[in-house]
């Protein structure tokens, strides 16, 4: 179709004059819009479809829970509460007892903690207050970077690395000088409680850092600065104005890390013996919550078996639910007290 | 007058048992400082000593026929882990089908409905113990959910467990960017007669999207790595798998079960597989952050 | 053209808190009406009742009538049908920050489904002309974002999309609060330009500027209605002792 262009002439506008008349108002827009109606129906079932949603993370929660205490009755119905306190792990002969499981996990875990707070802490008061400021966002970007790396790649790592290291260069070292505190006993094949335990440190470290600087960033300036007027040294300024006040923020932090530290399978699972020992040496094998589970999952014969793990699922769930509530209580209440504060 | 005057001799004695004790103090802080300078030195060697590692021992190993190739036998030389690079992204593409829409839908529900509510408190709640959870534990409750009921392992229950961790996550990274959303937006919207659902998916979904999607893919990155879950639910397998109610190879999985076994040549194919899967992690991480720190500045405050 | 508002015993809250009460305003169509008083006075409310805002608060409630034209707003029609209807500018600019100038100034009609593109090219053009923007911003229209204008031009950008709608009314609630005087002066040429075509009723803190720009000034004090008349009544001999007492300054 042929196009026949028709200029209109557009009338020059005086920066001080009115607006020209201007074309009737088309009032096509008018009878257009009155014609959308209310949409109170689809305002509704989109609600009403948000609201599903958001609800369906309760019915995941629950029915988790159901699920869990369902298939563990079977286990807890024969074991009863002495399923927690029984060593005796013997698929063949139908005994389970959960102790040793507890023991590996409550050691490894309190062990990666003792490794991991401290290092931890290290890093956040670097990164806040002795780090140049350009370099800030790369440290800390990289120790993010620790907690993006997944489980298994930790594990492989650590069997291959870490696993020869232990067996090779720190146990003896370690055997040499702290020998005396019975820690140290036995052979040494690399794999065990005390390479489960530096892995789990390596990863539990990111979160504990993280919330610590977010807890420590939460202090007012104000009390940092009155510190030092008063002639202190950089240490101290952040031993009693910093660390002080966020350390119900830091006590979070490290139990949020224990939360992770209890939970985690895979990289213990790979380098910690899978053996259900109880024993004071580190260097022995041993065998977590977690770790029975992923190894013994697929291969339980037996209805009581499984509800024997399912039940170690169970007991998991609930104590790391409590662990990280508690965590999460203590961070929030510090960080809302704060911000309050410094306002 | 005299007397509330200090004699000479104590002033001195003041002055040099201070000057002691400043040594000692400046002291203790040199040695604090580089204690955290060392421990942070500590934290950042293992973090450079396994990406160094992974890429000396993985990339040399990735060939064309990693990636086109399934695992050979055990004893033979060669083959790939394409049918887990596969299994992974087919296992992945159903989670976030599943979690990605479901989450941001919970997100919008607590920013845009929800928020200050009694419900809106306990969903918030319930979502952060959600995302505590154990992996290991999430895989029981996939495997009592799904492959009690089929009877089999299956990419879906795979995929479905892996989306019910993605869900918390999503959830309140959408609640978060949503919140920041100034009110006056969506008034204007409100006054304009705009509807409520057309306000919430075209202004506030809309100007949060940069946001929201750095969430989706954090989301991903981190259900990206899972094994345990994985482990009961779609189980794993040497083979391409040709529907989604069968077992299906994943990328970790396979890392783990090559990981744990006594083969050279699977060791190496390991390593590779690692190579990948960090890879993408990172990169999905890296995204993250490039578009955090341009995203926001479109269109101003 | 516009329509005459006729309110009747309005009442309103905020929770607990009794904002307006018993207010009665007949308000002229084809007019800009002006609300004065101090701050908390009621008359912000008041604007957002006419136009059902009020009630995007959770905890907002409303008694009374409200006619437009012959429609009663509160029960002929839904909050959404009302606001096409009437058209809105807020005391700070809110032009959508991930939408171009001209998405921004079309959006009343795209995000209620609307597609023709000739008819919006057409509208865009009207709208900027009418809000005085247009050549400011003619070669940038799909370029530029409207967060990236300055505060004038934002809140004219405003006024333009509030006008691309077509309202029967329009309610400026403070609209040259935030802006700087050459902007205010501005916008106050725009209104005392539109007043005729559609019925415009203004907030304003600023006796001059109701002054310059209304026919009909209504004083509210305290969420009551104390006095409504002819502008130039109001400011030179006002009937009511307190609103006397306000215009001379002796409160708010």
């Amino acid at each position: 179709m042929a196009a026949s262009m028709v200029t209109v002439p557009v009338p020059k506008m005086e920066s001080s004059a009115a607006p020209a008349v201007l074309t009737p108002v088309p009032s096509g827009i008018r009878t257009f819009l009155a014609s959308r109606g209310s949409n109170k129906g689809a305002d509704g079932f989109f609600g009403g479809l948000m609201l599903t949603c958001a609800l369906s993370i309760i019915a995941i929660v629950l029915l988790i829970v159901w699920v869990l205490v369902m298939n563990s009755r079977l286990s807890l119905h024969t074991f009863g509460f002495g399923f927690f306190v029984h060593s005796d792990w013997n698929p063949v002969s139908g005994e389970f007892g959960a102790l040793p499981f507890i023991f590996g996990t409550l050691v490894t875990s309190f062990l990666a903690l003792c490794i991991a707070v401290p290092l931890a802490m290290c890093v956040a008061i670097f990164i806040m207050e002795i780090c140049p400021k350009p370099l800030r966002g790369t440290v800390a970007f990289l120790t993010e970077l620790l907690a993006a790396i997944p489980s298994v790649v930790y594990g492989l790592w650590a069997i291959f690395v870490l696993v020869p290291i232990v067996r090779d260069q720190l146990g003896p070292f370690l055997t040499k000088y702290f020998g005396w505190t019975g820690l140290f006993s036995g052979s040494n094949f690399g794999e065990g409680i005390l390479t489960g335990s530096i892995i789990l440190s390596i990863m539990i470290l990111p979160v504990i850092s993280s919330i610590t600087r977010e807890v420590m960033s939460a202090v007012p300036i104000s009390q940092k600065e009155g510190v030092l007027a008063l002639g202190a040294t950089r240490w101290e300024m952040v031993r009693i104005a910093v660390l002080r006040n966020a350390r119900i923020g830091i006590v979070g932090g490290i139990i949020l890390g224990l939360g992770r530290a209890l939970g985690e399978t895979m990289a213990v699972t790979m380098v910690i013996g899978n053996n259900p020992q109880i024993s004071k040496s580190l260097f022995s094998p041993g065998y977590t919550l977690a770790s029975v589970i992923a190894n013994e999952f697929t291969e339980a014969t037996g209805d009581l078996y499984l509800s024997a793990l399912i039940e170690i699922g169970l007991a998991l769930f609930l104590v790391t639910i409590v662990v990280n509530t508690i965590a999460r209580t203590l961070v929030w209440a510090v960080t809302r007290n704060n911000a309050a504060k410094a306002h | 007058m005299a007397e509330l005057q200090m004699s000479p001799e104590i002033s001195a004695e003041i002055r040099r048992a201070s000057r002691a004790n400043q040594a000692t103090r400046t002291g203790t802080d040199h040695v604090m400082t580089a204690l955290a300078v060392g421990g942070t030195i500590i934290v950042l060697v293992p973090l450079v000593a396994i990406l160094v590692y992974l890429v000396y021992k993985g990339a040399s190993s990735l060939n064309w026929a990693f990636f086109t190739q399934t695992p050979k036998p055990v004893g033979e030389q060669g083959g790939g882990m394409a049918n887990s690079i596969l299994g992974s992204a087919i296992v992945l593409s159903l989670a976030s089908l599943i979690g990605i829409p479901v989450g941001i839908a919970g997100g919008v529900y607590l920013a845009e409905y929800g928020a200050g509510t009694w419900l809106g408190n306990v969903i918030r709640f319930v979502a952060d113990v959600l995302n505590g959870v154990p992996s290991i534990v999430m895989g029981i409750a996939g495997y009592a959910l799904v492959v009690v009921h089929q009877r089999h392992f299956s990419a879906f229950a795979g995929g479905i467990t892996l989306a019910i961790m993605m869900v918390p996550t999503v959830t309140r990274t959408t609640e978060e960017m949503l919140l920041t959303v100034p009110n006056s937006i969506r008034e204007a919207a409100y006054g304009l007669g705009v509807p409520r659902w057309r306000t919430v998916m075209s202004i506030s979904l809309r100007t949060a999207a940069p946001g929201i999607i750095t969430g989706c893919m954090l989301a991903f990155a981190r259900v990206a790595g899972e094994t345990a879950p994985l482990l009961f639910t779609a189980f794993g397998s040497q083979f391409y798998s040709k529907s989604l109610n069968q077992p299906i190879a994943a990328l970790p999985l396979q890392i783990f079960s090559y990981a744990l076994s006594p083969y050279d040549e699977w060791h190496r194919l390991a390593w590779a597989g690692a190579l990948v899967l960090i890879t993408m992690i990172m990169v999905s991480v890296g995204l993250v952050r490039y578009v955090t720190s341009r995203g926001q500045l479109k269109g101003g405050s | 053209m516009g329509l005459a508002i006729g309110v009747e015993n309005l009442n309103a809250w905020y929770g607990p808190t009794h904002t307006l009460k018993d207010v009665n305003l007949q308000i002229p169509a084809n007019h800009a009406t002006a609300l004065i008083g101090p701050s908390g006075c009621g008359k912000s409310t008041f604007v957002r009742c006419l136009n059902r805002m009020h009630e995007t608060n959770p905890t907002a409630r409303v008694e009374g009538t409200v006619m437009m034209g012959d429609t009663d707003i509160y029960k002929d029609a839904s909050p959404v049908e009302i606001r096409r209807r009437v058209g809105m500018v807020f005391q700070r600019p809110n032009p959508f920050p991930t939408m171009s100038i001209y998405d921004n100034v079309v959006s009343g009609l795209k995000l209620n489904g609307f597609r023709k593109k000739a008819v919006m090219d057409e509208v865009v053009e009207r709208s900027l002309k009418q809000a005085a923007l247009w050549d400011e911003v003619k070669d940038d229209l799909r370029k530029k974002s409207g967060a990236s204008l300055s505060g004038g031009q934002q809140q004219r950008l405003c006024i333009a999309r509030a006008l691309a709608v077509d309202p029967e009314v329009l309610l400026m609630d403070e609209p040259a609060s935030a802006l700087d005087p050459v902007s205010t002066s501005k916008i106050e040429d725009l209104i005392f330009q539109l007043k005729n075509q559609y019925t415009i009723v203004i907030v304003t803190h600023n006796m001059q500027q109701a002054a310059r720009v209304a026919e009909n000034t209504g004083f509210f004090l305290m969420g009551k209605l104390v006095e409504f008349d002819k502008t130039h009544k109001i400011f030179t001999n006002p009937s009511d002792k307190r609103t006397e007492d306000y215009i001379t300054g002796r409160f708010g």
